[in-house]
């Protein structure tokens, strides 16, 4: 169990069968009063937030969550299933669990699941993640100007802008965190 | 700012004065915990030490010194503090509340040339007579429930933090007094409505920037308090405490007297403009 001072930003905190993060956190302590623990709470199910104060004599039950490596599978239904690298269990996230994340799944490539208890309840991708261009322009040499773009779509589905040198079938690889170019794959 | 004061007090005949930063037994009081440093405890306040040195017979004395208090960590605390109290003998809180605004007064003169100082944004406005409301006011005027229905429900401190204190020391100080007999610490009850301690805390732009007594001079009482505190702490797990006997023995020798406790850094804050305490400090705890 947490007690109130071990309370502050980033930790992971059960409340009623849920598992929040604190977003915020502020100690205050009026005069020769009690201290009191003023809390933001991001339910981390549903992006539910919440502001409580809590007291010093209150009690926390940290929240049962591990990350475990598996591999993504497939996808089907709006249902992505990944695959613990370790025991071959499958699990599943929905769509809206996954999130922005689904413009990075290919088969095969290696996440961290989040689980709270049994359950599945999010996703980290690695920071960079290659992918094959599937659709681009060709680049009419000389009509571009330096730090020009142009949109391509990858085989996700996902389209961004990149240099103008990107060919179709070419890989490159993306920042997850921004959904930006970084660089031109070299096989 | 830190020789300002010292020149203020000693004007004023004060006398300096150093006692131990290491002491066997804090005062037990339920919600301020000391740091070990077994088999003793870094003290809390000077508060104890300076008392005895008003019953020895000192009759105007100041400190400023470090003091560390566990656990408290926000943007206005620091575990490890600066302090400045001051006491004199034959005067109460109301004499203390002159000597604040005369004080800070000889300090916004030697910092900034003017009665004013400005704080986040807003100006505040020093020249005397400061702002005075008892904790009953406050609680009529700014707070949703009043101060019994406050006090009834153990939400005295919620209600503080966010409906009252936001509103205490703008355009000028504030004095927030006479607290509920219940929250009297080491402060005597008032002659005329024993409901009611003679102590009073000072804010300015929001900020609680010191505290103050007209001290408690009966002994036996103060032991009643203590026990007290020391039960309560108990009861929620914390360390009791060891009665502080022998401030207890010199406290019936003490005369009449008023104590003051203001945070150092907290008034630097207020003459730096300065948002959080971290702004203040060379290092916060966490940057060590």
């Amino acid at each position: 169990m947490y007690s109130a001072s071990d309370l502050r930003r980033g930790l992971k905190i059960e409340i009623d069968g849920d598992p929040y993060i604190i977003v915020d956190f502020q100690f205050s302590k009026p005069g020769k009063g009690q201290a009191l623990y003023k809390c933001k709470l991001k339910n981390m199910i549903n992006g539910v937030m919440f502001d409580q104060t809590y007291r010093s004599v209150e009690t926390f039950k940290p929240a049962n969550l591990e990350e475990r490596k598996m591999q993504f599978l497939y996808a089907q239904d709006n249902e992505f299933c990944f695959m613990d690298m370790e025991n071959y269990e499958q699990t599943f996230l929905s769509e809206d669990q996954v999130g922005e994340a689904k413009h990075y799944l290919i088969d095969n490539l290696e996440v961290e699941i989040l689980f709270f208890g049994d359950r599945a309840i999010g996703i980290t991708l690695p920071n960079f993640v290659d992918l094959t261009v599937t659709q681009a322009d060709p680049w009419a040499k000389g009509d571009s100007v330096a730090g020009d773009t142009k949109p391509v779509t990858l085989e996700t589905g996902y389209s961004l802008r990149v240099p103008p040198f990107v060919n179709e079938g070419e890989k490159i690889t993306v920042d997850t965190r921004t959904g930006e170019y970084v660089t031109r794959v070299k096989e | 700012m830190v020789q300002a004061i010292r020149d203020f007090f000693v004007r004023r005949g004060y006398v300096e004065v150093e006692t131990p930063v290491l002491i066997p037994a804090p005062a037990p009081e339920l919600h301020i915990d000391a740091v070990e440093a077994p088999p003793m405890y870094l003290h809390t306040s000077p508060e104890l030490c300076m008392k005895r040195l008003l019953a020895a017979g000192y009759e105007r004395i100041f400190q400023m010194c470090k003091c560390f208090r566990q656990g408290e960590r926000g943007e206005l605390h620091l575990p490890e503090f600066t302090i400045l109290e001051w006491y004199r003998t034959h005067a109460g809180y109301e004499d203390f509340m002159y000597e604040c605004e005369a004080l800070l007064q000889a300090v916004a003169g030697e910092l900034n040339r003017s009665p004013t100082v400005k704080y986040q944004g807003k100006i505040l406005d020093l020249e005397g007579p400061w702002e005075r409301i008892t904790v009953h006011e406050a609680f009529e005027r700014y707070a949703d429930l009043s101060l019994d229905e406050a006090m009834e429900r153990g939400c005295f401190d919620a209600c503080m933090l966010e409906e009252i204190e936001p509103h205490l020391g703008i355009g000028k100080p504030t004095f927030l007094y006479d607290y509920p007999a219940s929250m009297a610490a080491l402060s005597r009850l008032k002659p005329s409505d024993r409901s009611v301690a003679e102590r009073f805390e000072l804010y300015m732009g929001g900020v609680e920037l010191a505290n103050a007594f007209s001290e408690l001079t009966d002994a036996v009482e103060q032991r009643k308090r203590f026990q007290h505190e020391r039960a309560e702490r108990k009861k929620l797990g914390k360390e009791a405490y060891p009665v502080p006997e022998k401030f207890l023995e010199a406290l019936g020798l003490m005369p009449e007297a008023g104590g003051i406790a203001l945070g150092i850094d907290r008034l630097a804050m207020i003459f730096s403009d300065s948002r959080t305490i971290d702004e203040v400090v060379a290092f916060t705890p966490e940057e060590l």
